[in-house]
């Protein structure tokens, strides 16, 4: 009766947000950081904004450029240049800030300018290779094919949890 | 089987009313302990609590809590009817409150999701106990009248487990029942609800019998429905192999069962004609469509019957935190929309008369709007001192301490962010107080202080600040021995002759320093005061300690009245805009060069007034960019923290303006090294400042 109809409708609910899921699924942000092209996946990213004014916050780390106002949500923001330890670059009117979510938690890649939203089929991603571990700093998860050109894929919780352990490396 | 049936909207009002009504409990039974009698007006209480936890536990199908609550209803049913003389006041209080607890524990355990599965036989069986020792004891008072109510609810359970293996093999049978009962159930006048009760008897029954036919028939979706079966009871025809006994036994069970009457039919014929009734009844009930829209509405119109029931005492009605935070962060986008309308770039030296006309008002109203939101979130302290009481008392059971709590002023109203923060440090003063503090019953007769020693609470609102004061009146702290703990952990920096009364009694505020030798129960671990000054300190407040030896300690939290919006200052220091809340703002001037000088180690001083303070460059602590640092051409800002006061070198000031606290981004939090920043906040042209938290300036 009643109670059977409402589970039906939470099924129903449950399957829809699935469909929406599934949209989402093999679809890649890609950005680029000078000649590469690196790609996020779009579950994550909430929105991509220029870039605006960014307020410094003391002390952090070189690649942290400080936090934005958007639209009275306090967001911090990263340069994904220094974070790869790249050469930084000025900001000129194609850089952007992507904005993504992750575990509750928004924040703002700057990066030099965006491309386009691609799907990458899973038989057209593979691993990185194997390298010593120095080299392989673990940001990037998968290496995506298209047609003749490379885009690697970003590990967002890498990207963010990784200075959690080189504060406390520093603190110790 | 509870999860089947579980709809959020009731559960969450399950959940709040029964943990209220817990609170409530937990309180009269304390104060019935304290005065060693159970009044009528008490015990009348608590039955009445018992009654509905019960019937809303039944309802919700939270067996263990229900028997539970019908049980202890039974003991006090007794005690109201027959008021005997001679009760065990602090037995029934004891069982009383472990009843508590274990519902507690139960309503925990759902709101987290868990399996509800606590087991409340034992509890049961201890209260059945206690309650015939009483009947024995007052055996000449005791009537036939109750006999009825003294079922015990424990075997509720069995009979239907049995049942639930021979409905198996009556579906196996068949469809052919050999009885035929019509039953016909009143529930208690004030019950209220009485269509879900009637569900969850058609539930059970269901586990007997397939076969069954009830009036009125769509008891969940129609309202008239209650008044039915208010007026002419609920109706069920069923076919069963059981017996009359047991079909008897199983409506006996019916939770809020006032009359039952149950017959036996010899063929179907009668049942017939029932068929027919039942459907013209169903007719007068309008069919509504089962859609998942209608459920909704039905169980909004309970819960406002519930709530119309309870607003009839009082005009309250509970928001969910969440929508309050919404709304304060959304006034508070408010107000800096209005700074950035009224002081927009483009209006500037324009002349417009009806404009700031319109724009003062806006400005009162938007303050008012602030203000309400504000007093809406404010909470009075009365919960959270109240449930000191269950501290003190366990406290005293357990150390064999005789300790009175008196509180003041718990009407004083404070944030209700605060609250969650000064609640666990306040449990932790008041067990301190009674551990360490108060003193053992000869020591006090040694002392000629009265043997029950007495810890105060009070509450006080003293400007912008609230006062919470604990006070004791033990053995106070002594200096020498904090001293001498303090030097073994290394924690003296100074010559201790040269330290105040004052100073030697902070020292118990650091971390790692408990001068209780023996770790016990309730406190000692050596994590204690350092805690609680932290978790006041994160709400902007500070702890103060005096103490006089024999005569008892003062412990004086002075917390923020609210933590979201407070006055600041901005200042500027080479790009970057920064806020100094005004409350901790002494004075601000042009520093005279030859006021100015340096110590050998480089430390910059100035002297004003005769008093000699230190000078912080913020350029150097903030590490900012700055064209000039010439003393010359900045300002100097004397802030004051804790009675420690510093001057705080900026390059200029902004002006004054009322901001919005919002915290730095938990991934930025993460960094731990924003130490002196208390967070951001968003200024008029949407840029963003930072707020300076002064109390750290001073530890840099």
């Amino acid at each position: 009766m009643k109670i059977r109809n409402e589970e039906n409708m939470a099924n129903i609910a449950d399957d829809s947000t699935e469909v929406e899921e599934d949209t989402q699924k093999d679809r890649f942000l890609t950005f680029t950081l000078g000649k590469e092209c690196y790609g996020i996946e779009i579950k994550y990213v909430t929105e991509i904004i220029g870039i605006q004014a960014i307020t410094e916050i003391p002390e952090l780390p070189p690649y942290m450029k400080g936090i934005i106002n958007l639209r009275g949500k306090i967001i911090p923001v990263m340069d994904v240049r220094i974070r790869f330890k790249k050469e930084p670059k000025e900001y000129n009117d194609r850089t952007c800030i992507i904005v993504f979510d992750i575990d509750d938690m928004s924040i703002g890649l700057i990066v030099d300018s965006v491309a386009e939203v691609l799907t990458i089929s899973e038989e057209d991603i593979v691993d990185p290779p194997k390298m010593n571990s120095i080299f392989n700093n673990g940001y990037i998860k998968k290496i995506g094919k298209v047609g003749n050109d490379v885009k690697l894929l970003l590990d967002c919780e890498k990207l963010l949890s990784e200075n959690e352990l080189e504060t406390i490396g520093e603190a110790l | 089987m509870s999860d089947q049936y579980t709809n959020e909207p009731l559960l969450d009002m399950f959940l709040f009313e029964t943990s209220q009504l817990i609170e409530q409990l937990e309180q009269s039974v304390l104060i019935s302990e304290q005065e060693n009698c159970f009044t009528e007006d008490a015990i009348n209480e608590i039955f009445r609590i018992m009654h509905t936890i019960k019937g809303s536990a039944a309802m919700m199908m939270f067996d263990n809590i229900a028997s539970l609550a019908h049980a202890m209803e039974d003991l006090f049913f007794y005690l109201r009817k027959e008021n005997p003389k001679e009760i065990d006041c602090s037995a029934i209080s004891d069982l009383v409150l472990e009843g508590v607890d274990f519902i507690k524990n139960e309503v925990n355990k759902i709101q987290n999701n868990d399996l509800v599965d606590g087991n409340s036989d034992t509890l049961i069986n201890k209260i059945n106990e206690c309650l015939n020792n009483l009947k024995q004891i007052n055996i000449t008072s005791l009537n036939e009248t109750i006999s009825l109510d003294e079922t015990i609810p424990l075997n509720e359970i069995k009979p239907i487990d049995k049942t639930d293996v021979l409905n198996d093999l009556y579906i196996a049978k068949g469809t052919k029942y050999n009885n035929e009962f019509k039953a016909i159930i009143h529930f208690d006048d004030d019950c209220e609800m009485e269509n879900i009760h009637a569900f969850s008897v058609i539930n059970k029954l269901k586990k007997i019998t397939s076969e069954f036919s009830y009036i009125p028939a769509d008891i969940i979706d129609c309202d008239e429905s209650i008044e039915v079966i208010r007026n002419e009871g609920f109706q069920i025809y069923l076919k069963s192999d059981e017996s009359y006994e047991n079909i008897s036994n199983f409506f006996m069970r019916t939770i809020f069962l006032k009359e039952l009457e149950l017959v036996q039919f010899k063929n179907e014929d009668e049942q017939k004609p029932s068929c027919k009734n039942n459907q013209v009844l169903a007719q007068k009930c309008p069919i509504k469509l089962a859609n998942a829209g209608d459920t909704v509405k039905i169980k909004n119109e309970q819960i406002e019957k519930e709530t119309s029931s309870s607003t009839a005492q009082q005009s309250i009605i509970s928001v969910n935190v969440a929508k309050l935070d919404k709304l304060m962060d959304l006034v508070g986008e408010m107000v800096i929309a209005e700074t950035m309308v009224l002081r927009n770039p483009d209006l500037q030296g324009l002349e417009l008369s009806n404009f700031k006309k319109s724009a003062n008002q806006l400005t009162k109203i938007t303050t008012e709007i602030q203000d309400i939101v504000m007093s809406v979130r404010m909470v009075p302290l009365s919960i959270t001192f109240n449930k000191m009481h269950r501290i003190v008392r366990d406290m005293c059971k357990k150390l064999d301490k005789e300790v009175q709590l008196e509180i003041i002023g718990s009407e004083t109203e404070v944030d209700k962010n605060i609250i969650e923060h000064i609640s666990d440090p306040l449990m932790h003063l008041v067990r301190n107080a009674i551990d360490h503090g108060i003193d053992t019953d000869e020591e006090r007769q040694q002392k000629g202080k009265p043997i029950a020693g007495v810890v105060t609470l009070e509450a006080k609102n003293v400007g912008s600040d609230v006062l919470i004061i604990v006070k004791d009146d033990g053995m106070g702290l002594n200096r020498s021995k904090i001293l001498k703990k303090a030097k073994e952990n290394n924690l003296i920096y100074k010559d201790e002759d040269d330290m105040s009364d004052n100073e030697v009694f902070n020292l118990i505020l650091l971390p790692g320093f408990s001068t209780n030798d023996k770790v016990t129960e309730f406190s000692g671990r050596g994590v204690g005061m350092d805690v609680v000054a932290k978790n006041i300190e994160s709400v902007g407040g500070t702890v103060s300690i005096e103490s006089i030896e024999d005569k008892g300690t003062t412990i004086t939290m002075k917390i923020p009245l609210t933590l979201a919006i407070i006055d600041g200052m901005n200042i500027k220091i080479g790009d970057s805009c920064y806020t100094i809340p005004t409350m901790s703002i002494k004075e601000f001037f042009k520093p005279n060069e030859d006021d100015i000088f340096t110590d050998p180690d480089g430390n910059e001083m100035i002297m004003v007034r005769g008093q000699c303070y230190q000078i912080r460059r913020l350029h150097e602590m903030y590490k900012a960019n700055v064209s000039t640092t010439d003393f010359s051409d900045g300002i100097l800002i004397m802030v004051e923290q804790n009675d420690k006061i510093a001057c705080l070198f900026a390059d200029e000031l902004l002006g004054q303006q009322q901001v919005v606290v919002k915290s730095l981004p938990k991934y930025i939090q993460s960094f731990k090294k924003t130490k002196g920043l208390a967070g951001c906040t968003l200024l008029g042209d949407g840029s963003i400042s930072l707020i300076l938290d002064v109390s750290n300036i001073f530890s840099f």
